[in-house]
């Protein structure tokens, strides 16, 4: 098996990366795949809290790239999940202790025993977005419907096809439906049509996304949260299954309550 | 109006913000801001006016976008255009 490395990035930050990286590993290592997440915040380590592994680093990326301690030593091992690791970041340096030629070969050198590797990049666009971005197969870019955050995904876009690492793909996340259904947010479809990517992901607000990350238990495992459900369809995609997209300004209507009461199955 | 808005499903702010995202986003992926675009504009009015006579408050520059090319579009409107738009007999 060879891995297929993708890498989380979005410009702006606090738009939902980190939650992104940690829920897609958990979802893509739910369905039974090998996933090593890589958290290339160095510096501002996060991923580890995120995922609930922050009692078990020893070594960290730095300790793997300047050769302290072996790719295996430095790979947290999930209790609740076998499937899945983590390789978090150092805390105590900064971006330069890493090049992308390193994150090239750390990749290299995963990709034979994984399914996945999922990189949580930094905000930003100087090198923790290079290094996160340079092993990547491919790159998904996380936005929030805000004026801002579209525009920084747009800039993000075009450094990603100058890196010519192929077509991003955008994971829409915080979408209120509410908001949207009384126009008072971007919806979907104007937020694909400004940035003209493929759709990957739509994620809608959820608190249970704040109650899962105080608790270090990402949203993915938990089967009654919608944004949960939202991060599993996006593994789904990410391993070639055609998932509809649900339409969330429609359905959380007073027809979209009725209708999910009718059908069974069709909510959450 | 605002429940006739909603009724009709009307756009509100999201629409300010897609226009605006639209706008700024011309200008981002052609690294040429809008105030500079004022500054061509005022030379290439001043540079005009020395060959033809125009009406240099009804000249247009803006910047477009469409999939794969990035164009500057000026309308440029002559003084002596004005005097025949109107009717004739």
């Amino acid at each position: 098996m060879t891995a297929t490395v993708v890498t989380i990035t979005s410009g702006k930050g606090g738009v939902g990366k980190t939650t992104a990286a940690a829920n897609i590993g958990v979802a893509l290592a739910s369905s039974g795949q090998r996933v090593v997440c890589i958290d290339a915040d160095i510096g501002l380590r996060n991923l580890d809290v995120v995922m609930g592994l922050e009692n078990r680093i020893v070594y960290d990326l730095v300790d793997i790239v300047e050769g302290r301690c072996k790719l295996r030593q430095a790979m947290i091992k999930d209790k609740r999940l076998p499937d899945l690791h983590l390789i978090p970041a150092a805390q105590t340096r900064d971006k330069t202790a890493v090049s992308p030629k390193d994150m090239q070969r750390l990749a290299d050198e995963i990709r034979p025993d994984f399914d996945w590797v999922v990189i949580d990049s930094p905000a930003g666009i100087e090198r923790g977005f290079r290094n996160a971005v340079a092993p990547a197969d491919l790159v998904l870019i996380v936005t929030n419907p805000e004026v801002s955050a579209v525009r920084d995904a747009d800039r993000i876009i075009g450094l990603v096809e100058a890196e010519e690492k192929g077509p991003p793909k955008l994971v829409i996340n915080r979408v209120k439906p509410e908001m949207v259904r009384r126009g008072d947010m971007l919806s979907t479809e104007d937020v694909l049509e400004v940035l003209a990517i493929e759709l990957i992901g739509v994620v809608p607000e959820d608190e249970q996304v704040l109650v899962s990350s105080n608790q270090g238990l990402p949203a993915a495992l938990d089967p009654k949260s919608r944004a949960g459900k939202a991060f599993r369809d996006i593994a789904r995609r990410l391993n070639g299954e055609q998932v509809p997209f649900e339409d969330l300004a429609a359905r959380d209507g007073f027809l979209g309550r009725i209708s999910r009461l009718v059908r069974p199955g069709g909510g959450s | 109006m605002k429940w006739f808005d909603r009724l009709r499903g009307e756009t509100r702010s999201a629409r300010a913000a897609k226009e605006r995202l639209q706008l700024v986003l011309v200008h981002d992926r052609a690294d040429f801001p809008a105030a500079k675009l004022e500054a061509l504009k005022d030379e290439l009015i001043a540079v005009l006016s020395r060959h033809v006579e125009i009406d240099s408050r009804s000249v247009h520059i803006t910047l477009t976008h469409d999939r794969d090319q990035q164009r500057l579009v000026a309308d440029i409107p002559l003084a002596s255009a004005r005097a025949r738009r109107r009717p004739i007999g």
